[in-house]
């Protein structure tokens, strides 16, 4: 019995050496300390949001994004939301982009002229607005809205693409986050369908991914999981995209928003 | 007891609002079919054929363990879909299967059509023992010739599971490696003998 302990006392210790020794991010944070790269993009966004541009030559300021014009602070953890003026529940990314329409007159496809940035020369004006706008919710909790019945409409449309199975693999959202304690390879998976593992999850994105030098916001994030679902490419700001994250964020609803964070 | 014939009624209206409720409640869904084909768009090797599900899929979409008689029905369909290796050789080279098992590229949009799928099968599972960079979504596959042996039904069976997942456990999460292409018949093979060639790192 002794023998037996100390044998697993042991495979324990040694799990944990060599989960240690293979951290890919523990170099890069020991030398970043607190500081996260995720800041150049904030700053770059808060510059985007206040700048004159498009052919309507106006800023971004008087944007509403649920809270009323011009509030930025605490907009994101009430996200996704219905807005009357679209009659459609939108994400914060495609709220941005019928704010950068109907403000200054720049189309999406103009906005989305680098979807994702490739953490070199393409950057991306979207990625750093997102994430300057989330970085102004840090600290505030998730409330997502089912008040409206398209935003409760929102959330079964996404669950049901949560649980979709399609594709060369069969695999859906839930093949991989839909059971708690799983990892594929050493990565850790959530349970995006238990309330602690979603909050978790949800609350630190948008981040900073060392392994990418780029900042990566949800848009992206649904994007990345779907490419390696082998589905085709999902639309920004699609249907689809703002129903997954509505099923997502209301699942983390009371999370704490710590976003821009830093990923491996 | 007798009811009184306010009560009576009361209960008549919460029943009738009960069912009008149930009737909205099932009104047509949002056809998530419908709005995945608006959603996605075509991109390398995935076009939009990949969002349509076929019979399997769509039982294994409920989000809820699947019932008795579609159970039944996913094994016999995929069931019948295995085909067993032409020449009737199941082993092929466990080095080449190493390499099929810590593959994680193929039939992703990113991903060149021309060039070999891999089975990814550690991302998943525990195989050899000194590759500690494995998942736990299946169970653990270490020493699984070393445990079974090689005789023809436990060949057969490994052969079928690797093809069809499905033939034999409803809703498993594992990719279909043979009915749905990924794998080809020498891969497979391989794959195969990683599991069960006593030489193999799985069985050390």
């Amino acid at each position: 019995m002794k023998r037996v302990l100390s044998y697993l006392l042991l495979s324990v210790f040694a799990a944990s050496a060599s989960a240690q020794e293979i951290d890919p991010t523990a170099e890069s944070r020991e030398l970043m300390g607190d500081d996260n790269p995720a800041f150049f993009w904030e700053t770059r966004g808060e510059a985007l949001w206040k700048e004159a541009r498009g052919p309507k030559k106006a800023n971004l300021s008087q944007c509403d994004l649920g809270l009323g014009k011009g509030v930025v602070a605490g907009a994101y953890a009430k996200l996704p939301r219905f807005f009357a003026d679209t009659a459609k529940v939108q994400d914060l990314e495609s709220r941005v982009l019928t704010c950068a329409e109907t403000l200054q007159g720049i189309t999406p496809a103009e906005m989305l002229k680098v979807r994702f940035g490739n953490g070199d020369d393409q950057r991306s004006e979207m990625e750093a607005i997102t994430a300057y706008l989330v970085s102004t919710s840090k600290g505030a909790a998730m409330q997502v809205s089912m008040k409206h019945p398209k935003e409760k409409a929102a959330y079964a449309l996404g669950e049901q693409i949560f649980h979709y199975r399609s594709g060369t693999h069969d695999f859906s959202c839930a093949t991989c986050h839909a059971e708690s304690g799983k990892r594929i390879r050493l990565q850790a998976l959530p349970n995006l369908t238990a309330k602690a593992d979603a909050q978790k999850a949800y609350v630190t994105w948008p981040a900073y991914r060392i392994s990418q030098g780029e900042l990566r916001t949800m848009e992206w994030r649904l994007n990345d999981c779907f490419r390696q679902q082998r589905f085709p490419d999902l639309q920004y700001g699609s249907e689809a995209a703002v129903a997954l994250t509505m099923f997502l964020a209301k699942n983390a609803d009371g999370g704490v928003l710590e976003a821009p964070t830093m990923k491996r | 007891m007798t009811q009184h014939p306010f009560i009576r009624s009361l209960a008549l209206a919460i029943s009738l609002f009960g069912l009008t409720a149930q009737a909205a409640a099932a009104k047509p869904e949002p056809d998530v079919a419908k709005v995945l084909q608006q959603s996605f768009k075509e991109k390398g090797q995935a076009g939009l054929d990949r969002l349509q599900q076929d019979e399997t899929q769509a039982a294994c979409s409920t989000g809820k363990p699947v019932q008795p008689e579609a159970a039944a029905k996913i094994i016999a369909t995929n069931q019948a879909s295995v085909r067993d290796p032409a020449d009737g050789q199941y082993l092929g080279d466990w080095k080449a299967g190493e390499k099929v098992a810590q593959s994680g590229t193929g039939r992703q949009f990113s991903d060149d059509p021309a060039k070999p799928s891999g089975g990814n099968c550690y991302a998943c599972h525990q195989m050899a023992e000194k590759e500690i960079a494995y998942g736990t979504i299946g169970p653990s596959l270490k020493h699984y010739g070393k445990l079974r042996g090689t005789s023809e039904p436990i060949l057969k069976y490994t052969w079928a599971k690797l093809y069809n997942a499905q033939a034999f456990m409803p809703c498993s999460l594992m990719p279909r490696f043979g009915h749905k292409d990924i794998l080809t018949e020498q891969q497979l093979k391989d794959v195969m003998a990683l599991l069960f060639d006593a030489s193999s790192p799985v069985n050390q």
